[in-house]
């Protein structure tokens, strides 16, 4: 479904943020990027949706990450960013909604219909007519998420989906992500709800990959976690 | 700085406001926009002496107030900036215009004195005209109105960017202001020494803000055209609101109403 072939990205002349990395991803896989600051982890996302310039090449679905085929590539992925003031630029949630749906052509009644669709998939109707500015952090980050979920995306991918949330909000969110029945990657230094929604992990340290595998099996390698600057989950630690 | 915070609670709270639900609130952008314009042209085109005549014009603001639960005296209040430059530029009237129009009492009315309150008084209609109009309508829906009217799309949609930018300006300025605030608790405002690094900060952080905002557009499929989702067709009902408040407006500049009531009474 996703095929990252030699990548490199370089932020400017002399460091490589991403340094010549491969992976494949399946269809409806759920894959963990985890790695510490600046491992390359969000990088990697930006270059999957043509944000940034990189070398090698990125398939999606076999169609090649180009200028040419940004349009195509950017319908097939959700991206949810890790700052969700940043995603949320319209008055209201439910104009935020609708502005994906709009831009694809959808009429303003299938606009709101689909709309509607996604906010009761994260159970957050009650948010619907209420002003950005005046959610909570919680309550962003499900509209942020929802807001991509009303693209209708084949992919989605999540930047640090559970950072700065309440424990409770936190638990929501891995809920509703559990729920959300497409390929999933999310990037997040919270191995705890990584263990919770990802099968498989991918490990980066300084922008390249160090392991690929089994979620469960990376996330209980004390000695490889933290010789890349991560910790067991706190489940285990705790026992 | 309780002047800066109460500046940006104002804007947001006119935010606020617009997306408020009210009869006025529903009605089509460009019909609200149609019956300012031609409110603002007809009240302007008032006599310089014509204070009487322009009493009936103050209906309309009191109308879309009332009717939009706008409170007045906020909307007073908002005009207070403005407000003595208007007086400024009349204030110097009484002083070239001394002929006596009437009487009241003792008290003799120079031509000039009259001009000077017409000015003010057209002023001060303009622009609670205005401030309602904003109030009552959302910014989409204002830029909804204006690619109906014509408006190039690339006017309407970097007026559009330019008003979410200052609010992510004043999310910046905010955060930094509360940093600075908590390390320099004696400063009443920013120290003159810190001024250039807290603007550049200010524009660096701006800007990558705003870039991730576009990114965020563009990734759900903004390619530079506005698809309002307040959009919706113009109605009979609008048109009619439109229709009896553009009469009333052209029947009060051409009857003077204060003056046939108040000849009923003398």
């Amino acid at each position: 479904m996703i095929r990252v072939d030699s990548v490199t990205v370089k932020y400017d002349n002399e460091n490589e943020a991403v340094s010549n990395i491969s992976f494949s991803i399946m269809e409806k896989e759920a894959v963990g990027l985890i790695g510490a600051n600046g491992a390359g982890k969000s990088t990697i996302m930006k270059a999957m949706l043509g944000l940034v310039p990189f070398a090698g090449s990125i398939h999606v679905e076999n169609i090649e990450v180009v200028r040419d085929n940004i349009r195509k590539i950017r319908r097939k992925l959700g991206y949810v960013l890790q700052n969700s003031d940043n995603q949320m630029f319209m008055p209201t949630v439910i104009e935020d909604m609708m502005f994906g749906p709009l831009n694809y052509g959808h009429s303003h009644e299938e606009a709101e219909k689909i709309a509607d669709q996604a906010l009761i998939q994260m159970g957050i109707e009650n948010l619907k007519y209420r002003h950005n500015h005046k959610l909570s952090g919680g309550e962003k980050r499900m509209a942020a998420i929802a807001c991509v979920l009303a693209m209708r995306p084949r992919i989605l991918l999540m930047d640090e989906p559970t950072s700065a949330l309440d424990p409770y909000n936190r638990k929501i969110v891995i809920d509703r992500i559990n729920e959300i029945d497409r390929t999933k990657i999310i990037s997040s230094h919270d191995l705890d709800m990584i263990m919770d929604t990802c099968s498989r992990v991918i490990l980066l340290s300084e922008g390249k990959i160090v392991a690929d595998g089994n979620a469960q099996e990376i996330l209980t390698d004390k000695a490889l976690l933290e010789k890349n600057h991560l910790e067991l989950p706190l489940r285990i630690t705790r026992g | 700085m309780p002047d800066f915070d109460s500046a940006i609670n104002e804007l947001r709270l006119l935010d606020d406001i617009s997306g408020k639900d009210s009869f006025i609130h529903r009605i089509h952008p460009v019909a609200k926009l149609i019956t300012t314009i031609i409110y603002i042209l007809i009240t302007m085109s008032f006599d310089k002496y014509s204070l009487s005549g322009l009493m009936a014009m103050f209906l309309y603001p009191i109308f879309v107030f009332s009717s939009s639960g706008l409170s007045m005296k906020n909307g007073l209040y908002k005009l207070r900036y403005v407000l003595p430059l208007i007086c400024l530029v009349g204030i110097f009237n009484p002083f070239f215009d001394k002929e006596s129009l009437f009487n009241i009492g003792m008290i003799s009315v120079s031509g000039g004195t009259m001009s000077m309150l017409t000015m003010v008084a057209k002023g001060v209609l303009c622009l609670l005209s205005s401030y309602a109009f904003v109030a009552t309508t959302a910014m989409d829906s204002c830029c909804a109105g204006l690619r109906r009217l014509g408006v190039p799309n690339l006017i309407v949609a970097l007026f559009l960017m330019t008003y979410r930018y200052v609010f992510v300006l004043i999310d910046e300025l905010s955060n930094m202001l509360i940093a600075y605030r908590l390390r320099a608790p004696e400063h009443k405002g920013i120290h003159i020494s810190a001024w250039g690094s807290f603007l550049g900060q200010l524009l660096i952080r701006s800007m990558d803000r705003a870039e991730e905002l576009y990114n965020s557009m563009e990734l759900r499929g903004f390619e530079g055209d506005f698809r309002y989702a307040g959009c919706r067709r113009l109605e009979r009902s609008d048109i009619l609101y439109m229709l009896i408040l553009i009469a009333t407006f052209v029947m009060a500049r051409y009857i003077n109403i204060a003056r046939v009531i108040g000849g009923l009474f003398v």
